[in-house]
């Protein structure tokens, strides 16, 4: 028991000292995330709209594939993408394995089937007449789906917060594409993936501490949108 | 909020592109024994500064070590397992192999020795010894320098260990020297691991001084004329650093919990 109140309070104290490797960590994190968060609503957000507002043929085809995708495990994207950007492979000459951009990639391939899907429920529980409506008003096919995005939006926000969730909480990508490079693709996860198997389980645990701030920050955030 | 839509990608854009205008940058693949000592937090520093560079450094076994330079996705790399290195060079990957620095294995053992084989220096009979009593032995099972070994030492001892006794970790060194310790097991570790876990393990040195426990680490620049971007003038510095008095010095006054971890070739 004491093992875990002693690396408990160094963890906290390395927070608090606000640590250089912690520091670190914590920005890699933010910073791949926060892109391929950015790059997944923007992919992700039109494929929800579009599949949750046109009929056509395989389109419940095209719905079980994402909800498939959605369950893509981590180490599956790191490995298809890892054999796609090593020198060996068709964007090889581009050398981005190994570089935050690899895991941005990754990340972002992750987090947008988790958006289009919670994007395509938000909009099939919208009311189905907003659209007709605006249609019936004069509106173009883009306006009226602007109005419905409008409409929809904390159901939005909340796909995106939650492709944020997956990518920033995730070990497999990080590990394959970004390889733990210290002061340049060592994220939270990874970071504690390192410590822990070399043993410094207090450094880890403050990584841990500050993982589960973030994800509180963002629903914290979430909520007081929502409330207003 | 729409100016905020209208910034956001140009934002992400920029963040995107800032890391590319960043220094030169010079990969190095290595085992997981150099960096969790924490040698080469002591050892690259002084080069980085000097040639205003960064080393990144990927951590990983021997074996995926020698992989990720086949296929040039790094520069350098810095490993352990001479027979793999040279054939690394002889097909013609990797050139100007130089030796660094060496250590050596231990066998390590809790500290009931249910083989009995504490005191030993015949590190073959020992694990015979393990077999025989079917002791859990932790292996690293990833195709590491020391996995390398290990499979070496298991033939000469003419045993393919197998059974429930014989774990198959497929971790770095660090986790299975946990792993062994939280089992009760043995294991054969490098000793540098080792004296920079001694405080976190209760497993002791069973066995060490036998000549096939000899543990030499060489440093291979990955050959420009199979992957052409390779930075081989930067890496080649970084070879003549490592070898310099300089780079000697700073392996041998490396100290963890005031034990010397890695020697050079005098």
């Amino acid at each position: 028991m004491n093992y875990l109140i002693d690396s408990l309070l160094k963890a906290l104290e390395l927070i608090f000292s606000f640590d250089r490797e912690v520091r670190m960590a914590v920005g890699t994190s933010l910073y791949t995330s926060g892109c391929a968060t950015v790059l997944s609503g923007l992919a992700g957000i039109p494929i929800g709209l579009w599949l949750g507002t046109s009929r056509f043929l395989g389109r419940r085809l095209a719905i079980t594939l994402l909800n498939t995708l959605m369950a893509l495990p981590t180490v599956v994207v790191g490995l298809l993408l890892f054999g796609l950007f090593s020198r060996q492979g068709p964007l090889g000459p581009l050398g981005l394995l190994f570089t935050p951009l690899a895991m941005i990639a990754g990340q972002t391939v992750l987090a947008t089937p988790i958006v289009a899907n919670l994007v395509l429920a938000a909009v099939t529980g919208a009311d189905e007449r907003i659209i007709k409506t605006a249609l019936t008003l004069g509106a173009t096919r883009l306006q009226a789906a602007r109005q419905l995005l409008r409409e929809i939006r904390f159901g939005v926000m909340a796909a995106v917060i939650a492709g944020f969730g997956r990518v920033v909480a995730e070990v497999g990508v990080a590990m394959m594409l970004g390889g733990n490079i210290r002061n340049s693709t060592r994220t939270m996860t990874t970071a504690i993936a390192l410590e822990t198997s070399k043993g410094e389980f207090a450094f880890g645990l403050a990584l841990g501490m500050i993982l589960l701030g973030v994800a509180l920050l963002v629903n914290l955030g979430l909520n007081l949108l929502q409330q207003r | 909020m729409k100016t905020l839509k209208r910034l956001l990608p140009l934002t992400a854009l920029l963040l995107i592109a800032c890391p590319a205008l960043a220094k030169e940058h010079l990969r190095l693949a290595t085992t997981t024994s150099t960096e969790n000592s924490g040698l080469l937090a002591e050892l690259l520093p002084p080069f980085e500064q000097a040639s205003n560079c960064q080393i990144d450094v990927i951590a990983v076994g021997t074996g995926k070590a020698i992989k990720l330079g086949e296929t040039g996705d790094v520069d350098v790399v810095l490993v352990h397992a001479r027979s793999k290195e040279d054939k690394f060079v002889a097909d013609g990957f990797g050139i100007d192999r130089r030796d660094v620095m060496y250590n050596d294995f231990v066998i390590l053992g809790p500290a009931a020795d249910p083989a009995g084989i504490a005191g030993s220096k015949d590190a073959a009979a020992a694990l015979g010894r393990i077999a025989t009593a079917k002791a859990i032995f932790v292996s690293r099972g990833d195709d590491s320098g020391t996995h390398t070994r290990e499979k070496q030492l298991w033939r000469a001892a003419g045993i393919t260990p197998s059974g429930s006794w014989y774990l198959e970790a497929g971790r770095g060194m660090g986790e299975v020297i946990t792993m062994a310790t939280e089992r009760g097991g043995y294991t054969l570790s490098d000793r540098g691991t080792y004296l920079a876990y001694k405080t976190k393990t209760d497993l002791k040195i069973a066995v060490e001084g036998d000549p096939g426990l000899f543990n030499p680490y060489g440093v291979i620049v990955i050959n420009p004329q199979k992957h052409p971007h390779v930075k081989v003038g930067l890496a080649k510095k970084f070879l003549d650093y490592l070898t310099s008095k300089q780079g000697r010095d700073l392996i041998t006054g490396f100290r963890r919990g005031g034990e010397q971890l890695f020697y050079v070739q005098q």
